[in-house]
């Protein structure tokens, strides 16, 4: 690290836009672009299994709630969401007063409340097809070896449900690193508003934007990188014999 | 049987495309018996107060009559040419006029295409704070805690900074409405806005309005918030700059800048340089 920051050292002193002033804004962004997404989505799934689950029940007062709730966030766009969260809820009267204001106040939480339930709208369509998908041969063999509804859940429908799902839930959580670039519009110092801030600053939208673009594609490539391996591990039994 | 016929038209459009106006002007100045310049300004409109329309279509705003009063100094014969804000410094390059007057800011890029008088506006940024809340700007210790919003990548957003950077918590937004709701929401302490928006938004001169202005208004300093408006002409035609700069000396001792000014504005709009 020492040596690789004397080496870059020359080539800083040259130009006025990477400065380690500047440097240090881009790597608080980086911090915050990856707490948001990595809390939203980590929430996100959390939230979405069980409503998976209850999506495909066969109870219309469990199912058709939680469909109108997936049908509203994604039905709409996350900048709309975000605004609502962030600007709506400071707006309901008397709300200042209340232990709510708390997570008002600070821009994370609204931010981390819309991505949240946004992500977790997509992922639970995400697994309910990938649980639909099961083959019936499965579930019927589960019945026959006497095991509960709770049990097949746990022992055969959910884990392979989980490795179908995989793929796209990549690229969901590649979709959330991406979208997470609206969080500058409600104040967050995430990478993009971190370039905006160096673009402002120095009025050159090329170094500070194009930077900020290759930040983003390591991460979308490292993320790519985990799927690939856990997919090479976990659907192992879908690949052609060789 | 009602057709008109090319050439027909052709000679009516045509003195019309070659400039008919220029040559009314130039016409009723030789009639006044003295050989006046003529000078065409560009404005973009609308943008008030400094330059729009009244409901009669006729151009006005400060920009207009303080044009018109340097015209008058520098005896130009000036007419005023309507041109969007994209193309302004482009058509002064291609003659489409000869100087630009449309609250126009001294920046280094723009310097460098253009020739600007010296500048006869800069409008203030101010503090804001709820009414009641008992803070000191000059406090510095005072202020730890506490946030302020500033429209992202603006003059205003420099000074906070670079001035209370250490001890401001600040929140940058995409525009200066954004800094307004959130005052009013209450997630902010303080804002830094420009006067005029902190005027038209949160009403900080009503008695009734639930903010006001914390401290002086501000426009140095030069380094952060520029010179201010200035009249651009081509590089070239030193010439009128300098003419326009001497009259502007003019309206500035003999008062009718500062007539104009209370005519608009309820607030000084005078650069520093003019102090």
């Amino acid at each position: 690290m020492q040596q690789w920051l004397t080496e870059i050292a020359p080539w800083l002193a040259q130009n006025d836009i990477f400065t380690p002033a500047t440097l240090a804004q881009y790597w608080q962004g980086l911090v915050n672009t990856v707490q948001l997404v990595f809390i939203s989505l980590l929430v996100g799934v959390v939230l979405a299994v069980p409503l998976a689950i209850a999506r495909g029940s066969r109870w219309p007062w469990l199912k058709w709630p939680i469909w109108f709730y997936t049908y509203i966030f994604r039905g709409t766009p996350l900048l709309i969401q975000l605004y609502l969260a962030y600007y709506g809820f400071a707006f309901i009267p008397g709300i200042q007063e209340t232990w709510l204001w708390f997570f008002i106040d600070d821009p994370t939480y609204p931010a981390l409340l819309a991505f949240t339930l946004n992500t977790a709208a997509y992922t639970t369509e995400i697994f309910r097809g990938a649980i639909k998908a099961t083959p019936r041969g499965e579930i019927e063999a589960a019945r026959a070896y006497g095991m509960s509804k709770v049990l097949a859940y746990r022992r055969i429908i959910l884990p392979s449900a989980f490795r179908r799902a995989l793929p796209a839930y990549g690229n969901e959580v590649i979709f959330m690193l991406h979208a997470s670039a609206i969080a500058s519009v409600v104040t967050i110092m995430d990478l993009t508003g971190a370039a905006y801030y160096v673009y402002a600053r120095f009025y050159s939208p090329f170094p500070a934007f194009i930077f900020v673009a290759l930040v983003y594609m390591a991460l979308s490539f490292g993320i790519q990188g985990i799927f690939r391996q856990l997919e090479k591990r976990m659907l192992r039994h879908l690949r052609s014999g060789s | 049987m009602n057709r008109l016929s090319p050439r027909l038209v052709g000679a009516l459009l045509l003195p019309m495309l070659l400039g008919a106006g220029v040559s009314v002007q130039a016409d009723e100045a030789a009639a006044d018996g003295e050989e006046r310049d003529i000078v065409r300004i560009a404005v973009d409109v609308p943008y008030p107060p400094m330059e729009y329309r009244t409901p009669e279509g006729e151009l006005t705003g400060f920009d207009i009559d303080l044009g018109n009063a340097l015209c008058e100094r520098a005896q130009f014969e000036c007419t005023w040419v309507v041109q969007n804000w994209d193309g302004i410094i482009p058509g002064l390059m291609a003659r489409k006029y000869d100087a630009i007057m449309s609250s126009m800011r001294i920046t280094e890029a723009r310097s460098r295409r253009v020739l600007f008088t010296e500048p006869y506006a800069l409008s203030p940024k101010v503090w804001v704070a709820r009414q009641g809340r008992d803070i000191d700007i000059a406090d510095r210790a005072g202020l730890k805690e506490l946030n302020v919003g500033v429209q992202r990548g603006t003059t205003q957003d420099r000074y906070v900074t670079e001035r209370y950077g250490d001890v401001l918590d600040i929140r940058r937004y995409a525009t200066a409405d954004d800094v307004a709701v959130d005052m009013q929401s209450g997630r902010l302490d303080l804002a830094f806005l420009n006067y005029p928006v902190a005027l038209d938004t949160l009403q900080i001169t009503r008695p009734e309005s639930d903010f006001t202005q914390l401290g002086p208004r501000i426009n140095s300093p030069q380094s952060i918030f520029g010179k201010g408006n200035a009249i651009a002409v081509r590089p070239y035609d030193r010439a009128l700059a300098e003419a326009f700069n001497r009259a502007l000396d003019d309206v500035y001792r003999d008062g009718t800048f500062e007539r104009l000014m209370q005519r608009y504005f309820d607030y000084d709009i005078r650069p520093p340089s003019r102090d």
